[in-house]
C-alpha cells in the first residue's frame, strides 16, 4: 500500500491493542514494516477514539482533524461464514472479503495522493455523523481496564484479571476487551470456542460495521 | 506512596493516603499530579474551577488534603482502586471524551514501538496520517 505513495505527506501508524507486547512482536518482526508500529498495552487508542474491535482505521488530516473515524478498515466479516469444521469460506463470500480490502486499500492510496481533493475524505458534517460516542459505563470500562493490566503488570494477576472481566462486562460490545482477556488457540488467536459463541449470539448485528465508502459491501 | 493512575498521564508515585473509598492527596502536590489546584475559588484546573459545595467541604478537603475520589466522582468520572488501596484509577469523563471525537480533532496520544521508542500522534502534523490498529489475539 504504502509504495505506491512513498512521495506524498502521508504516514501509516500501527499500533496493536496488545497488553503482552511479546504476542505483537513476531507479527511486527515478520512484516518488517517501514512504518511505526505502536504497542498500546492499556487500549489507550481503543479508549480516546471509542473503538471496539480490530482493525480499526482513523484517518486524520495534515491539520490533525479526523476526515474518516474510526471504521473497520477493508475487513468484511466473511469469516462467520465459514463451515464450522473445515473452516472453509464459501468462494463468492471470500472473493466479497477480498474485493473489499482492495477496495479500501485503494480509497486510502487515492487519499494519499490527493488529500482532501478524494471523494473519500468525508465532509465534517458527514465525518461526524459517524462518531459514535463513549458512554459513562465505556468510560469506567477503560478505567478498570487499566488498573486491572497495571496490576497485572506489579505481579498481581489474579486481582488485575477480576478488573479486566469487570471491564469486559461494563463494556460487552467491545471485542478488544472481551478477546484480550479470552483463552488463545495455537495460533494465538482469542477464537476458541467462546469467541464462535459469542459471535453467534450477535445474530443478524454486525461484527464489522459497513464501511461508508463506494464499492464496500453493505 | 500510592500509585495513581490519571487518565491522560503515566502512573505516578504520590504521598498520599486512602481510607475506604476516600483518596486523601496533599494539596501542595495536587496539581502536578493531576493538573487541579486547589484555589480560593474551588478546585481549579486552567481556568475552570469546580467550587467546593458547603454540604462537601469536609468531606473534600481534609486538613491540608484534597480527597480526590470524592472529587472526582463528583465529576461524575470513574475512580476504581485495588483491594488494598495501594493503586487507584482516575478515569476519563464519557461526556467530554465524545464532545471532543465531535470536534473531529484527533485526540493525541504517545505510545512505544517495540524497541521503546515513543512516537506522538500530533508529531506527525503536516501529513496525512492513516492510523490503524490491530491484534496479535
Amino acid at each position: 500500500m504504502l509504495e505506491a505513495v512513498r512521495s506524498e505527506p502521508f504516514a501509516v501508524i500501527a499500533v496493536a491493542m496488545d497488553s503482552r507486547p511479546d504476542a505483537a512482536r513476531p507479527w511486527i518482526e515478520k512484516a518488517a514494516p517501514t512504518y511505526p508500529c505502536l504497542i498500546d498495552r492499556d487500549h489507550r487508542v481503543a479508549d480516546l477514539y471509542h473503538m471496539v474491535n480490530v482493525p480499526q482505521a482513523v484517518w486524520i488530516d495534515e491539520a490533525g482533524r479526523i476526515v474518516r473515524p474510526p471504521e473497520p478498515a477493508g475487513a468484511f466479516e466473511g469469516f462467520r461464514s465459514r463451515d464450522p469444521v473445515t473452516g472453509v469460506v464459501p468462494e463468492a463470500i471470500a472473493a466479497t472479503t477480498a474485493a473489499a480490502k482492495r477496495t479500501y486499500v485503494e480509497a486510502v492510496q487515492d487519499w494519499a495522493r490527493r488529500g482532501a481533493a478524494s471523494p473519500h475524505a468525508l465532509h465534517p458534517v458527514r465525518a461526524r455523523a459517524h462518531v459514535t460516542l463513549p458512554t459513562e459505563a465505556h468510560a469506567q470500562a477503560h478505567a478498570a481496564f487499566r488498573l486491572g493490566q497495571h496490576l497485572i503488570r506489579a505481579g498481581n494477576p489474579a486481582e488485575g484479571d477480576r478488573f479486566l472481566e469487570m471491564a469486559s462486562r461494563l463494556h460487552p460490545e467491545s471485542w478488544n476487551l472481551w478477546r484480550q482477556r479470552a483463552e488463545v488457540d495455537h495460533r494465538g488467536l482469542a477464537a476458541k470456542a467462546d469467541f464462535w459463541e459469542r459471535v453467534q449470539a450477535l445474530g443478524s448485528k454486525r461484527y464489522y460495521a459497513p464501511v461508508d465508502l463506494p464499492g464496500m459491501p453493505k | 506512596m500510592l500509585t495513581l493512575l490519571m487518565d491522560g498521564r503515566d502512573a505516578q508515585a504520590v504521598p498520599a493516603r486512602s481510607a475506604g473509598e476516600d483518596l486523601l492527596m496533599p494539596a501542595a502536590g495536587l496539581e502536578r499530579a493531576t493538573g487541579w489546584a486547589l484555589k480560593p475559588e474551588g478546585l481549579c484546573q486552567g481556568a475552570v474551577c469546580v467550587p467546593v459545595p458547603a454540604a462537601k467541604r469536609n468531606d473534600w478537603l481534609r486538613d491540608d488534603a484534597v480527597n480526590l475520589a470524592a472529587f472526582w466522582r463528583h465529576l461524575g468520572r470513574p475512580v476504581l482502586h485495588d483491594e488494598r488501596g495501594e493503586t487507584w484509577v482516575c478515569g476519563a469523563d464519557a461526556e467530554e471524551r465524545g464532545q471532543r471525537l465531535r470536534t473531529l480533532e484527533a485526540p493525541d496520544f504517545a505510545l512505544p514501538d517495540l524497541s521503546g521508542r515513543v512516537h506522538r500522534l500530533s508529531d506527525f502534523r503536516g501529513q496525512r496520517v492513516f492510523l490503524a490498529t490491530w491484534a496479535s489475539w
